[in-house]
């Protein structure tokens, strides 16, 4: 087991974003002139090759830079970071889709990469066919697909359908095949990139649970992931990239924690001084989420006996829209522990004008169970329903217990199941014994 | 077989080490220059060419009324105009064979050729989630775009046939060299479409000269009319287009004209392996960058 399956060497990936290709809030003379002048820069371009590099539209930026790391057999490593931090680049350099501009990596055994569900079905193909042809394309010899079809299908729950072309599935029983197929890839070494985050919560269960297999296994797995709950479940080690290079390499709980403090020293806040790289979309961003105790001050660590603040600050770019903040919370088994929907009265069913908001649900004490929560922030419009913001495990908070005899565990120290705490009516009725022995 | 039984029957623990150092190795590094073209892996991915032909030829007419006759249609409406236009108002000579099985018999190979050039030029991008989502020898997605298109060749051959004996026409011995021309054809469309699926994928202009460029290629190949216009030396020369070779070749091994294309062929076969094997290494060089810019 101590054998090495890969091993990187200052990998790095440079790509060069020209500013032209960029220009998403061009005015529409702007355009105009590109159109006419950029054919021009570009056969001029590509007749003297090696000036493009000193092109001053160009800029260079550097998805990766020098990754090092070794990963032995067997392992399950995690790899986290945010938005753009170089993630889905590792993959896809590990994994031979694209060329690192410099470094080596060395990769011992046969590699199957999962970057994305249902890679190549085809809408046309029954769901019988597309098994084959999505085996093929992801590594799969047909003698291995035609030995596991059966437990294929049995997995993907959609036997009924197994003739109909994929284009009248729903988009669960999508995924569901698709996922079943990759899940019998046998490579030596996996590399999985945020399928999870499709499919109901059982089929997502489901696959955590046959990753955790394909890990123990004997094989080796690269599972990328925002849901930091279930890689920390997952994983016993993880690589924590940021700006394109490793940050943080090690035990799970450590290099996750590390993650959510961030630059900022805690995990319990996040914020977004500049609007344009703020998450979100045309009609709301997110500036900031926050922690805070009943006192206002923001916290990591709750007693169990207080109540918590889960506070998110917005901008809304456009005005007269409904808006539903809500957020959810996970344990760190990857647990689903409840989702809240912004209730307030005060802009419940009311549109809302251009301005900066801040809402915060209050959770009571004696409710959330001991140990780290992870947070999501999530704002949508409706009528109609428009995604805005959706940011998984952005902030997180410990939840302390007490050992005073004031909490559901009363003078029981011992194990505590469970994902809630309440401290619960007991009533108890007493009645003195009829015949004394 | 004897070593392999002694592994069978060896302690678990020795074997694992013995599985591991057997562990396929990639290096993964920045390649400079021109590549190697790495044809045993493209071979060892041959089930992926396979179902990859499986599927375009499954899905090319899917949703369509007619289904697969428009692979015969397609060269069957043309040999009609055709036949109107340049047989019976021009007058255009066809080395004595019936106007219309003259221009047939070079409309399926050509038919063959365009579709090829057509489809296979934006295959790559039109297979662009395949290209950012998973490795394999990129060269399998053009290689399976043209031979899928043998099997409307096949079709549009049947009915050549069925024309031919029409016709009361006897195929001379020489229909044997049949599977070499359609080889020719084949290489000839394979070579271009490596540079123009290559070259589409950061240049989508050229999805919009391929119908210039085949009706162009189509009027410089001897299709409505006969290379016998021509004389030597000429001729020859005229086959360094690829497809002239080809056309000629067809007619004269199944029409039995006269027209002793050899010198032809053998300028067309130079000039299709020169294109394929330069259009092989151009595409393996170009992609590299394949999923940075598809």
């Amino acid at each position: 087991m101590s054998e090495l399956a890969i091993r990187a060497d200052g990998l790095g990936k440079q790509y060069r974003i020209s500013h032209l290709a960029r220009g998403a809030r061009k005015s529409f003379r702007e355009s105009v002139v590109d159109m006419v002048s950029s054919p021009v820069r570009r056969v001029g371009r590509m007749l003297r090759r090696e000036a493009a590099v000193e092109d001053e539209t160009d800029e260079i930026l550097w998805a990766l830079h020098d990754a090092t790391f070794e990963i032995k057999r067997g392992e399950i490593v995690g790899l986290i970071g945010r938005n753009g931090a170089g993630k889905s680049t590792l993959l896809k350099v590990l994994s031979r889709i694209t060329e690192p501009s410099i470094g080596r990596a060395e990769i011992y055994g046969r590699m199957g990469s999962l970057l994305e569900v249902g890679t190549g079905f085809h809408p046309e193909l029954s769901g019988r066919e597309n098994i084959f042809l999505n085996g093929a394309i992801l590594g799969m010899p047909k003698v291995d697909i035609q030995r596991k079809f059966d437990e294929i299908v049995a997995f993907s729950e959609i036997e009924r359908f197994l003739d109909t072309p994929v284009k009248y599935y729903s988009s669960g029983m999508y995924v569901r095949l698709a996922f079943a197929v990759a899940a019998h890839l046998e490579p030596e070494i996996l590399l999985v990139d945020e399928v999870l985050a499709v499919g109901d919560a059982q089929f997502q269960k489901k696959c955590l649970a046959k990753m955790e297999d394909v890990g123990h296994g004997g094989r080796t797995v690269i599972f990328v992931s925002h849901n930091l709950s279930a890689v920390t479940r997952i994983c016993p080690r993880v690589i924590l990239l940021d700006a394109g290079r490793v940050a943080a390499d090690g035990p799970a709980s450590q290099v996750v924690s590390s993650y959510l403090t961030g630059g900022l020293g805690t995990m319990a806040a996040r914020e977004w001084d500049d609007i344009k790289t703020a998450p979100g979309k045309d009609i709301v961003r997110l500036r900031a989420a926050r922690i805070r105790g009943r006192d206002g001050q923001i916290r990591d660590s709750i007693d169990i006996r207080e109540g918590v603040g889960i506070e998110m600050e917005f901008e809304t770019l456009q005005p007269g829209y409904l808006l539903m903040p809500h957020f959810y919370l996970w344990n760190e088994e990857g647990v689903s522990i409840m989702g809240a929907i912004d209730l307030d009265p005060a802009w419940r069913r009311k549109r809302r004008p251009l301005g900066r908001w801040v809402t915060t649900g209050w959770i009571p004490p004696n409710l959330l169970a001991e140990g780290t929560v992870f947070v999501d922030i999530a704002i949508i419009v409706t009528e109609p329903t428009i995604e805005q913001v959706w940011e998984p495990s952005l902030i997180a908070f410990h939840v302390v217990g007490s050992m005073d005899g004031d909490t559901h565990r009363g003078d029981w120290a011992g194990h505590c199941p469970g994902t809630v705490r309440p401290m619960l009516d007991w009533t108890t009725e007493y009645s003195e014994a009829e015949s004394r022995v | 077989m004897d070593t392999e039984h002694v592994l069978e029957s060896r302690p678990v623990a020795t074997r694992v080490g013995q599985e591991s150092s057997l562990l396929p190795k990639f290096v993964i590094e920045p390649s400079r220059g021109w590549g190697q073209l790495n044809l045993g892996e493209l071979w060892a991915h041959r089930e992926l060419v396979y179902f990859l032909i499986w599927r375009d030829i499954k899905v090319r007419y899917k949703q369509t009324a007619l289904g697969a006759s428009w692979a015969v249609l397609q060269p069957l409406l043309t040999m009609m105009i055709f036949s109107v236009f340049f047989g019976r108002l021009a007058k255009v000579p066809s080395d004595g064979v019936p106007y219309p099985l003259f221009s047939f018999v070079a409309l399926v190979p050509w038919t063959f050729f365009a579709n090829a050039l057509t489809l296979s030029s934006n295959s790559l991008v039109h297979n662009a989630n395949l290209l950012t989502k998973v490795y394999f020898p990129r060269l399998a997605i053009p290689i399976a775009t043209v031979v899928g298109g043998v099997a409307d060749f096949a079709l549009g051959f049947l009915v050549m046939l069925g024309l031919i004996a029409w016709y009361g026409i006897v195929p001379t011995v020489n229909v044997v060299f049949l599977p070499f021309l359609l080889l020719l054809a084949l290489v000839t469309s394979l070579g271009i479409s490596l540079w123009l699926a290559a070259v589409n994928v950061e240049f989508r202009d050229v999805r919009y000269t391929i119908p210039f460029l085949t009706q162009f290629w189509m009027f410089a190949t001897p299709i409505a009319y006969p290379s016998s216009l021509l004389s030597e030396p000429w001729r020859t020369l005229y086959g360094l287009n690829p497809m002239v070779g080809v056309v000629e070749g067809f007619r004269w091994a199944l029409l039995g004209v006269n027209t002793a294309p050899g010198p032809m062929v053998a300028a067309s076969s130079v000039v299709a392996i020169a294109m394929l094997v330069s259009g092989a290494f151009y595409f393996r060089r170009m992609e590299r960058t394949f999923a940075d810019v598809v």
